[in-house]
């Protein structure tokens, strides 16, 4: 019963919050609502019993990245016609053809798909109290080590590209 | 709740990005729109996770939020690099590697 008032609550407030992205002219309002929608996930993802994630997207995602939106949107100082939509018609009626397909693909698929529900192994191991963040680690440390390190790679590539990227020469 | 309920609605999250990429023409909301559909593939690891009783799925997710940050850094700097250089961010003005 939580679970389902839960979802219906943030998936209204996400998807609700999405079209605002997308539709608002001013994109500091689309950046708020992009962190109201992140808020949602992280609240289905709480529905979900992945405690761990709910926490990570609320800090790195509305926290951290939103941030960094932000800043740049402050910083650039845009005029008001770059805050519209595309004039091109052949760009509105690939939208609409995009968003036809893309329903008619969900229907289809939400229609035939048949997956067994989770048995209670999953609730008793990850979901009690204290939350799911040691197997997520145990995980991360043994199965996934490899990919694990190699994003500590990554993030210094990106650090490394940012740096030399906006200094001025 | 069964999986439908979140393959709907990750796929209505999906297409208001992919919808948001075609028509904005503000590289920022662009980006923006992105991360939306990032976001949506992540709800469907962490259902899908939840579902078929596996936690990999999650740490995909976490894999997939490392990368998205990474994207977000260097993709802003770009963009910051652009409006200097152009002083707009508006795609379609944005054409110097068309042929």
């Amino acid at each position: 019963m939580l679970e389902m008032v839960m979802f219906y609550v943030f998936a209204t407030a996400a998807v609700i919050s999405a079209v605002m992205v997308v539709t608002k002219k001013n994109p500091v309002a689309s950046v708020f609502a992009l962190i109201i929608t992140f808020m949602s996930i992280a609240g289905l993802y709480a529905a979900l019993s992945a405690h761990f994630l709910a926490i990570i997207q609320i800090l790195v995602y509305a926290g951290a990245i939103m941030v960094l939106f932000l800043f740049v949107v402050m910083l650039l100082d845009l005029r008001k016609d770059e805050f519209f939509f595309s004039t091109q018609k052949s760009i509105k009626i690939l939208g609409i053809a995009i968003v036809c397909v893309l329903l008619a693909e969900i229907y289809t698929i939400s229609q035939n798909i048949h997956i067994p529900s989770a048995s209670g192994a999953f609730a008793e191991a990850y979901s009690g109290p204290g939350g799911n963040t040691a197997a997520i680690g145990r995980l991360l440390f043994t199965t996934y080590l490899l990919p694990f390190e190699l994003t500590s790679v990554l993030l210094m590539v990106a650090i490394i590209g940012a740096v030399l990227l906006s200094r001025r020469r | 709740m069964t999986l439908n309920h979140y393959l709907v609605l990750s796929g209505l999250l999906f297409i208001i990005g992919a919808v948001g990429v075609v028509i904005r023409r503000n590289a920022l909301i662009i980006f923006m729109s992105i991360e939306l559909m990032l976001n949506s593939v992540n709800l469907l690891f962490v259902a899908f996770s939840k579902y078929l009783n596996n936690l990999s799925g999650q740490v995909f997710v976490f894999f997939v939020m490392t990368v998205a940050a990474a994207e977000v850094v260097v993709g802003l700097a770009i963009i910051v690099l652009i409006f200097r250089n152009k002083s707009t961010v508006n795609v379609d003005e944005i054409n110097l590697m068309k042929w």
